[in-house]
């Protein structure tokens, strides 16, 4: 029989990173070492423990690394709690890719582009961020503007310093909520480093955060004469199917698992406001 | 067309029974009836309709996915499917008929659920016009002739036989395997039948019933009435309507500990119900408000949004039945659609 | 006396005494009624009816009505009365915010009870004297009251409310010989295996659709143990059927010592299971081992499971009048 949705298929974790506190992030092959499927940034997979729980996480490594797909996970429920705690080696299921991803050969090519995170938030979009540096010359100028609750909190920090800060052609905007000891970078909520920051209206925004940050940029961007249509989210519900079947991702008549996770806000505006 | 006499109906089944499971609606302890397996003896209810739909065949209430086992660091994967028998289900109304097409719509909308495939593919629709519609009817209201059933074959029933007509390839096949019990007729007394039947339609409390107002079009407008609150005033959310709704498909998947192992298995599950959309950081369905405003949107607005102005409902009239506070889609279209004029 | 009821719900609104009404609402066909409340004279015009139809309890809906501020009328048939006082003994209802009218109540039945005897395409519902006259599709039909009234009125065991602030209509006595345990010791006297194939078929229709659950005022736990991952027990459908079962028994052990026997329960079931003999039972076995008890009879004295004492009933007398025969 072809391989049925809903029947994962297997993967093992050879790599556990700790991020942060409460963020970790799992490095995923399936058996036989290689990448268990191919993915366009901004999509997400299922993964499971048997017994424990099934869940939707966004895969936070970029299509272009060959080797092996990545997940930042942050602890916060049953299943996330059993991740926590597991070894290296340990097998899960997994399944996808699912959703729609971020339009990286369509309308974002060619673009200058503005990535706006909060906390986890930055994990869809590492995606798309390394792709793009994978893939330069078809990209316009990049920035970051990312925000934590504390230094300890800033997810994938080491890339971001090593990697990313050390690109001549993207510049990295950091940001942590309150003062810190050993931290002379910006202290500031996002919303309020967006606006100080005020960037150029010619810029096309990816924004990923908590729903109260979302808001608060967006009004902000909006003030500073950014429409609808050039910022861009990635949204996040309960999910079961994963494929637009069992109904409970709905935001109106769209479902996240499969006409999202990314959305546009003009999208977004002709829905319900229920998410 | 061909025919049966009724008293031939018994061996008729049986018939059926030799080479396919075959399941009619029957009377049950609680005088209600319900699809059971044909077995000798076992008599064709007269009630209108079963109280559980005809959607169980396709959509089962639990279903096994997928065992696991798992051992220290590695997990065993077994699909759990085997052959799917061939079944026939008798007795099937136009309403519950026309769900099908609509459950079709999600299950096999790609990615293709195979476990609804396959029941698809092995399951052979006889429908049983219907003679005598109650108040909570309302199938005309989508389009459905409760005379004129569709299905892979179509019966009336009348006082002295039956009457057949195949519409599909699987109904010719069945039809021509027990060809030998059946003989040619004459369609008059089907079309009498079919007179009176809409004659009585015509009549019918709810036969001037529309959601004509309602579709994507509509979508904020409908979803922003503050006339929610009232209509989910007294919804206990206790999710009869759903699993009693022949269109309601809305699914769990959750995982099982047999003490040999894990068995995923999905069942189903209702949008009124308060874990629905429960996430570790919030719910945005947090009242029955919301969850009850849900299962009606979809119905009338999102669905028909997502499938070419269909609507999410057969007018099959359980709902109005068996909500324990009597609240039901009739009485929500009827009170939000002063809003849309 | 749906006028009277009417016309007395108006006055209090009038006079700002309640600022909102606790009733039943018409609905489409004659004998779908919705709880509602009401919040002006417009509105209980338009929709009020007190009838034979008006089965639902509204005491549950006190618990959250009770807390949104301003006093709410609410009208209470005497099995309701019980229902109301037992929330108040457990704290769920705040008695300073609702203004109780008891209501004479001579028996409910609904639509499916119409159904069951054998009526339908209704198009219309009166009343005649003892007789229900209903115009249909396929002809007239009459039908006596007596004869569709739900099970639970049938074996009515007081039509005397005990609780309100006022009454509407005449008042009923107590009818202690009401032979509502009549069914219980039926069952009782069958064998254990008669008696399990019993239950093993009425609960074998469950489709866990979780009506009586939620319809029940006894069960109003914000979080119940069937919804919480952690309890281990929480499923939508049973993975395999026996714990269908399962759900009923251990739904009537929470209930027990506190059910009023309003009868909701199967009233709501749509598959018509008798769940109501769940509950009688533990009723039952509760009057015979610490002494008759009526829950919701008043809302002081102390409950016979949450009170110890020392002539409480011993395992063994548990274990032989349980049922193990």
């Amino acid at each position: 029989m072809s391989q049925e949705a809903l029947i994962p298929l297997l993967g093992v974790v050879t790599d556990i990173r700790i991020d942060t506190p409460d963020v970790k992030t799992f490095r995923v092959v399936g058996l036989d070492g290689k990448k268990v499927f191919e993915h366009v940034p901004g999509q997400c997979a299922m993964l499971s423990i048997p017994g424990v729980g099934e869940a939707m996480f966004s895969i936070t490594s970029s299509p272009t690394n060959t080797e092996y797909m990545e997940f930042s996970i942050k602890k916060c429920g049953c299943l996330t709690s059993w991740l926590h705690q597991m070894d290296v080696g340990q097998q899960i299921t997994i399944r996808g890719p699912y959703g729609n991803g971020f339009p990286v050969e369509t309308a974002l090519r060619g673009k200058d582009l503005l990535f706006i995170a909060g906390g986890i938030g930055l994990a869809p979009l590492r995606s798309v961020i390394n792709y793009v540096r994978d893939k330069r010359e078809n990209y316009g100028n990049i920035q970051i503007i990312y925000g934590s609750r504390s230094m300890d909190d800033l997810v994938d920090y080491k890339e971001i310093l090593d990697e990313w800060m050390r690109d001549e052609s993207i510049t990295v905007n950091l940001t942590i909520d309150r003062e810190q000891e050993g931290w002379d970078g910006h202290v500031g909520f996002v919303p309020n480093y967006v606006k100080e920051l005020s960037p150029d209206l010619g810029k096309t925004v990816l924004m990923c955060g908590p729903p109260i940050m979302i808001k608060f940029t967006l009004a902000g961007l909006k003030e500073l004469g950014f429409s609808d249509t050039q910022v861009y989210t990635t949204m996040e519900l309960r999910m079961k199917c994963g494929v637009g079947k069992c109904g409970r991702c709905n935001i109106g008549n769209k479902y996240v698992c499969k006409d999202g996770p990314v959305f546009r806000f003009d999208q977004l505006g002709e829905l319900p406001d229920e998410y | 067309m061909q025919k049966l006499s009724l008293e031939k109906l018994g061996g008729f089944f049986a018939a059926i029974a030799e080479k396919a499971a075959l399941y009619l609606p029957v009377d049950n302890a609680a005088g209600q009836a319900q699809y059971q397996r044909w077995s000798e003896g076992a008599v064709l209810s007269s009630a209108l309709n079963t109280v559980r739909s005809a959607k169980d065949f396709f959509f089962p209430q639990t279903e096994n996915l997928v065992d696991f086992k798992l051992k220290g660091k590695t997990i065993e994967i077994t699909d759990p499917r085997t052959e799917q028998e061939d079944f026939v289900v008798f007795g099937v109304r136009a309403c519950d008929a026309r769900s099908f097409s609509i459950l079709d719509k999600v299950f096999l909308a790609d990615p293709v659920d195979g476990y609804y495939k396959a029941r698809r593919e092995h399951g052979t629709i006889v429908t049983l016009a219907c003679t005598e519609p109650e108040e909570t009817c309302f199938c005309q209201s989508f389009g459905i002739d409760p005379a004129e059933p569709a299905g892979d074959v179509s019966c009336w029933k009348t006082g002295t036989d039956l009457f057949l007509r195949a519409n599909t390839e699987k109904g010719e096949a069945l039809l021509s395997s027990l060809s030998a019990l059946l003989e040619e007729a004459d369609e008059a007394p089907v079309r009498a039948q079919q007179e009176a039947t809409r004659e009585i339609l015509k009549k019918l409390p709810l036969a001037a019933f529309t959601t004509e107002s309602f579709g994507g079009d509509v979508l904020k407008k409908v979803f922003d009435s503050e006339k929610w609150a009232e209509l989910s005033q007294s919804c206990l959310g206790c999710g009869t309507c759903t699993f009693v709704c022949p269109t309601c498909q809305c699914y769990d998947i959750r995982d099982f500990d047999t003490g040999h192992g894990v068995r995923r298995f999905r069942c189903w599950d209702s949008c009124m119900y308060s874990d629905f959309t429960r996430m570790a950081h919030g719910n945005p369905r947090l009242t029955q408000k919301e969850r009850f405003r849900q299962r009606f949107m979809h119905k009338l607005v999102y669905f028909p949004a997502n499938n070419n102005g269909e609507y999410g409902c057969v007018g099959c009239g359980r709902c109005l039945a068996k909500c324990p506070i009597h609240m039901n889609i009739v009485k929500v279209a009827k009170t939000l659609e002063g809003e849309l004029k | 006396m749906q006028a009277m009821m009417i016309a007395r719900a108006k006055e209090l609104l009038e006079s700002g005494a309640v600022d909102r009404v606790l009733g039943w609402k018409t609905g489409e066909f004659v004998y779908d009624v919705t709880p509602a409340v009401f919040t002006s004279a417009e509105e209980l015009d338009a929709g009020f009816v007190y009838d034979e139809f008006c089965g639902p309890n509204l005491s549950k809906y006190l618990i959250s009505e009770s807390r949104k501020g301003g006093k709410v009328l609410a009208f209470l048939k005497p099995c309701d009365t019980y229902s109301f006082n037992q929330l108040l003994k457990e704290h769920r209802i705040l008695r300073e915010n609702v203004y109780v009218i008891g209501v004479a109540c001579e028996g409910k039945t609904d639509g499916e009870m119409l159904k069951a005897a054998g009526i339908k395409g209704i198009t219309g519902i009166r009343s005649e004297g003892g007789s229900l006259v209903a115009d249909t599709l396929y002809g007239e039909k009459t039908v006596k009251k007596a004869d569709v009234l739900h099970e639970r009125c049938l074996c009515c065991k007081s039509k005397k409310h005990v609780v309100y602030d006022e009454l509407i209509g005449e008042e009923g006595e107590p009818d202690p010989g009401c032979g509502r345990f009549d069914m219980v010791e039926k069952i009782e006297a069958m064998t254990a295996d008669e008696r399990f194939a019993f239950w093993r078929g009425e609960l074998s229709r469950c489709i866990r659709c979780n009506a009586c659950r939620n319809v029940c005022p006894a069960c109003s736990c914000e979080k119940c143990v069937f919804d919480n991952d952690a309890s281990g027990i929480a499923q939508k459908a049973a993975a395999d059927d026996f714990e269908e079962n399962m759900f009923h028994i251990i739904r009537a052990f929470h209930v027990a010592g506190r059910c009023t026997d309003c009868g909701e329960c199967s009233r709501v079931c749509p598959q018509h299971i008798p769940l109501h003999l769940l509950n009688r039972k533990f009723i039952h076995d509760i009057n015979r081992f610490y002494g008759e008890y009526q829950a919701g009879e008043d809302t002081d004295s102390r409950a016979p499971l949450n009170t110890y004492s020392t002539g409480d009933v011993e395992p063994s007398i548990v274990y032989e009048k349980g049922g193990n025969r």
